[in-house]
């Protein structure tokens, strides 16, 4: 601690131990719980250590369904929302100031909208007109409708630093637009393109509030999980979170060190 | 291999603002020819006319007499230095040097040979597989360069190529430049906001202010014959006498200005009682006695020694002055802050009419 | 556009700006409007759709203030949410100024990476944690029974404790990495004049890092809100039927009165509310739209 105060810097190590305890302790929790022989998933009393709640989970069948569920609606959210979301950073990028302020606001304006309502908004839009019933398909048009503006953010964020002059440069080279297109403006997104589909999919993977309005009777992985846990849970549920959970950290951690990384890189280019 | 370029009473507005406004001229072929003006006057507006990223409001370009108008940038047998160089960071040399060709479907070994053969030309042999980042300032100009002659163009467009070289590098890259022009023929349109630059390297010189052209010479026209006060004051030097015309004598003309009638060159046949500029450079300035031919008291300021030369700062009858005066091994003692008798010979000098808009 | 096609040709632009127009005509605007428009009306048989009896009224938002379980529950949405946002604030306000002002950078980008772990992982998982914890057989009340604090069990998920708990859980970060980003702009010679000139600690706080944390505040207030009130995964994890929460009314609506247009009134009132909440905070910390919206 910079303060001198002995008293602020013990208070000040206390507040971030209890701080990330607080973070960390329900997920050690709920993933010990796993291994505990009991029908209920806990800790305590620890009835022995077991690791037949993977078997079981294993040989649930719904749980692979809706396993099967959530992969196909991510990638339908992949396939609507990277090019949909790129095209949105590039015309927004093309709009003179006033008429970009008004589109950027219409355009993130999902994200300040409650979940819940987005499923709803969509659930009576497309099927009064368009008699869609809800499954897979609603479920990816509403996901879709906020999860586009997250990717014209990021895709749009790697767009402010392009060099317009390159696509001049290629233009003038005799490339048709649709060269100029693949071999100058895509290479250089390219990196937020992957990084855009992955959080796409992992928003998709996770959304839990809007997709319960547009599922239909299609049941995706957090439907699964909440239900399970609301009527007869039992620690196979925790082998599912824990496996989720490493899951997602190896891939947070692979795309926070490969992100850092890039960062670094840049940042140690000679200039110019 | 090389076409000529033609605008026609170009002009070009951005909204209300016009960067261009009425410009004809003809780049013949295989000419090394610039655009020489301060920034903003309008250079690049010009060159993005006529590589066609820019269609112009009025007026038209043709190339090798054909009509661009409606033809796209990458349908034009033009290719562009840009100012940032804009070399694509995430392809090799050799694939930027190439990447015109690959647009138009040649063959990979066909690419890799026209590649290796501009590396050649560049004095890059070897370095295809880099990246345009592991070059150095003027490897990455010369890339450049290879890049836009790969698809061999009838006109070259630079713009401001040099800009981002150190001096050195500079003066090296002028000649190298204008050494390929020689050798590939094709037209060259450089852009520069150096006068040094588009004196050294240029067979013709457009000099341009504010969207307008001032004068398109050769460069020692340029310097010796300048057509408007512009172009007196933008090339070179130039100390200023204004008045208004006296009295017509030949090809001379008589002005009367605060530093007495002077007589001067008239080449732009100026008449009697407008109001004209003398232009004299400083090393056409000679220190004299009064009575001389153009003969006025100026009163010295200050001096700097530079070796070959001297120059000195006065303060004279209508303005400051600049003279350089030869170091030829015999000069006077100056009078600090003392009076400093000058002169020059009509021959020396030369009338362009005052400016209208702007002092 | 123009510049657009300039730059792409007619064929992708076209392309483009077909993809973009259906986002947001069909997916966002459309909807919205189509909600407002459907809360208006009555829930009617198909038959009679278009009908006579088809016309605009308040009746589905007059339902709300007659029915008083409704009403009630309403209102503790609002208090819950806020006092979710609020005890969020607190507990994440130190740990962003810490990661901004007072950490090494080496040592911030190890807890950022840290941070954001948990959030990676999805909110159903992230409350069934905590559900857990609280179950009656479960590790909390062992603790407590085992240190004698409690006599017997205590039904930890009867109240609406619980699920202000889970929230505060969920929503951290949506206000840490606002107000750190904020906080990461003020230069720390303010921070050290400040104190050179004698100002205390919490001085410092209150006259130059809040201030210049303000924008971000703002967000993460919004955020978590926004969150709080539009959940329905805590409250239906976490909660009992006595402490339901107004998302949940509104799908019972959709799901099991059957009455979508009824249902679409009580959701234009959450999105209403949460409006109401954006312009409130940015009244009260006095920034705009663009600050936000980051
Ligand atoms: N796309 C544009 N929109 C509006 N004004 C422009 C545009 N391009 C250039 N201009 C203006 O035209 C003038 C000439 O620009 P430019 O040709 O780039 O000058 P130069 O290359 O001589 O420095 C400048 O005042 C510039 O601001
Ligand atoms: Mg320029």
């Amino acid at each position: 601690m910079r303060h001198g105060n002995p008293l602020l810097a013990w208070l000040t190590r206390g507040y971030i131990g209890l701080f990330f305890l607080y973070l960390f302790l329900p997920l050690i929790i709920m993933s010990a719980a796993t291994f505990n022989d009991s029908r209920l998933p806990t800790v305590t009393p620890w009835n022995g250590t077991t690791l037949r709640w993977f078997g079981e989970l294993f040989a649930d069948g719904s749980m692979w369904n809706a396993l099967f569920t959530s992969i196909t609606i991510g990638l339908g959210v992949i396939v609507i929302c990277v090019p949909t979301g790129t095209a949105a950073a590039l015309l927004l990028a093309s709009l003179n100031k006033k008429a970009r302020t008004f589109a950027y606001a219409l355009m993130v304006s999902p994200l300040l909208t409650p979940g819940v309502i987005i499923g709803i908004s969509t659930l009576i839009f497309w099927n009064r007109y368009f008699h869609l019933t809800g499954g897979i398909l609603m479920t990816m048009l509403a996901q879709s409708s906020y999860i586009i503006a997250y990717v014209m953010l990021m895709v749009g964020a790697r767009l402010q630093r392009f060099d317009g002059t390159l696509e001049e440069a290629a233009l003038d080279l005799g490339a048709s637009h649709w060269q100029v297109f693949r071999r100058v403006l895509m290479p250089f997104l390219r990196p937020s393109l992957i990084a855009a589909a992955f959080i796409a999919f992992l928003q998709s993977f996770e959304n839990y509030n809007t997709t319960l309005f547009v599922r239909g009777l299609d049941t995706p992985l957090t439907v699964f999980i909440a239900s399970r846990v609301r009527t007869g849970v039992t620690p196979a549920v925790n082998a599912l979170g824990l496996i989720l959970i490493l899951i997602t950290v190896a891939l947070a951690m692979a795309y926070e060190v490969n992100r850092r990384r890039k960062l670094a890189a840049t940042a140690a280019a000679p200039a110019g | 291999m090389s076409q000529n370029v033609e605008l026609d009473k170009v002009v070009m507005r951005f909204g209300e603002f016009t960067a261009v406004k009425g410009i004809s001229l003809e780049i013949k072929g295989g000419e090394f020819f610039s655009f020489l003006g301060p920034s903003g006057c309008g250079k690049t507006t010009i060159l993005k006319l006529i590589s066609g990223f820019l269609d112009p409001t009025e007026g038209e370009v043709r190339i090798g007499g054909t009509s661009m108008r409606g033809i796209g940038a990458n349908k034009r047998p033009t290719a562009m230095i840009f100012q940032n160089l804009a070399l694509f960071p995430l392809m090799s040399v050799a694939d930027n040097i190439a990447f015109g060709l690959e647009v138009r479907g040649v063959g990979k070994a066909e690419r890799r040979k026209r590649a290796d053969e501009l590396l050649d030309l560049i004095a890059l042999p070897g370095q295809g597989d880099k990246m345009p980042t592991e070059l150095s300032g003027g490897q990455r100009q010369r890339v450049a360069i290879a890049r836009a002659l790969a698809v061999e163009p009838q006109v070259l467009l630079l713009d401001e190529p040099l800009s981002a070289l150190d001096l050195k590098l500079r003066q090296h890259m002028r000649a190298e430049l204008r050494d390929i022009q020689k050798r590939t023929g094709v037209t060259f349109i450089y852009i520069t906001h150096d006068q040094g630059e588009a004196l050294t390297m240029s067979d013709r010189v457009a000099v341009m202010s504010q969207g307008t052209l001032q004068q398109v010479a050769t460069p020692q026209e340029l310097y010796d014959e300048p057509a408007t006060a512009f172009a007196a004051g933008f090339v070179g030097e130039n100390n200023r006498f204004a008045g208004t015309i006296s009295a017509i004598d030949g090809g001379f003309a008589v002005v009367d200005t605060p530093a007495g009638a002077l007589k001067a060159r008239n080449h732009l046949g100026l008449a009697a009682g407008a109001s004209a500029i003398v232009c004299v450079r400083p090393e056409r300035l000679r220190l004299s006695g009064t009575g001389s031919e153009n003969g006025f008291i100026a009163r010295l300021k200050s001096r700097s020694f530079e070796g070959s030369f001297l120059n000195l700062m006065a303060e004279g009858p209508s303005g400051e002055l600049m003279v350089q005066v030869t170091n030829d091994g015999a000069l006077p003692a100056f009078d600090p802050a003392g009076a400093l008798p000058l002169g020059f010979h009509a021959t020396d000098a030369v009338i362009v009419p005052a400016e209208a808009g702007h002092a | 556009m123009r510049d657009l096609y300039r730059r792409f040709g007619g064929g992708l632009t076209t392309l483009m700006v077909a993809l973009v127009v259906f986002w947001i005509i069909m997916l966002v605007v459309l909807p919205q409007l189509l909600m407002i428009d459907f809360s208006f009306r009555p829930n009617l048989p198909p038959s009679k759709i278009g009908g006579p009896d088809d016309v605009h009224s308040w009746a589905n938002y007059a339902t709300l203030f007659r029915n008083q379980v409704h009403l009630t529950i309403f209102f503790k949405t609002i208090w819950a949410s806020s006092l979710v946002t609020f005890i969020t604030l607190i507990v994440c306000y130190p740990m962003a100024y810490y990661l901004a002002q007072v950490a090494k950078p080496q040592r911030t980008a190890q807890m950022l990476l840290l941070l954001v772990i948990p959030f990676w992982i999805n909110e159903i998982l992230r409350t069934f944690a905590w559900w857990i914890i609280f179950a009656y057989a479960g590790p909390l009340n062992g603790l407590l029974t085992a240190l004698g604090i409690l006599d017997q069990p205590f039904r930890w998920m009867s109240g609406n404790g619980v699920v202000i708990v889970g929230m505060v859980y969920a929503y951290i970060l949506f206000m840490v990495f606002p107000i750190y980003n904020a906080l990461e702009s003020l230069d720390r010679n303010q921070i050290d004049a400040a104190r050179d000139l004698g100002s205390g600690w919490l001085r410092v706080h209150r006259r130059i890092a809040i201030p210049h944390a303000k924008p971000g505040i703002a967000t993460g207030c919004i955020m978590t809100f926004m969150l709080a009130a539009g959940s329905y995964a805590v409250p239906a994890l976490l909660g009992s039927p006595g402490s339901r929460w107004f998302t949940e009314i509104i799908y019972n609506w959709f799901f099991e009165g059957g009455n979508w247009n009824q249902g679409a009134a009580y959701a234009m009132i959450l999105l209403l509310l949460c409006l109401f909440f954006i312009l409130l905070m940015m009244k009260l910390f006095r920034v705009g739209l663009a600050d936000i919206a980051k």
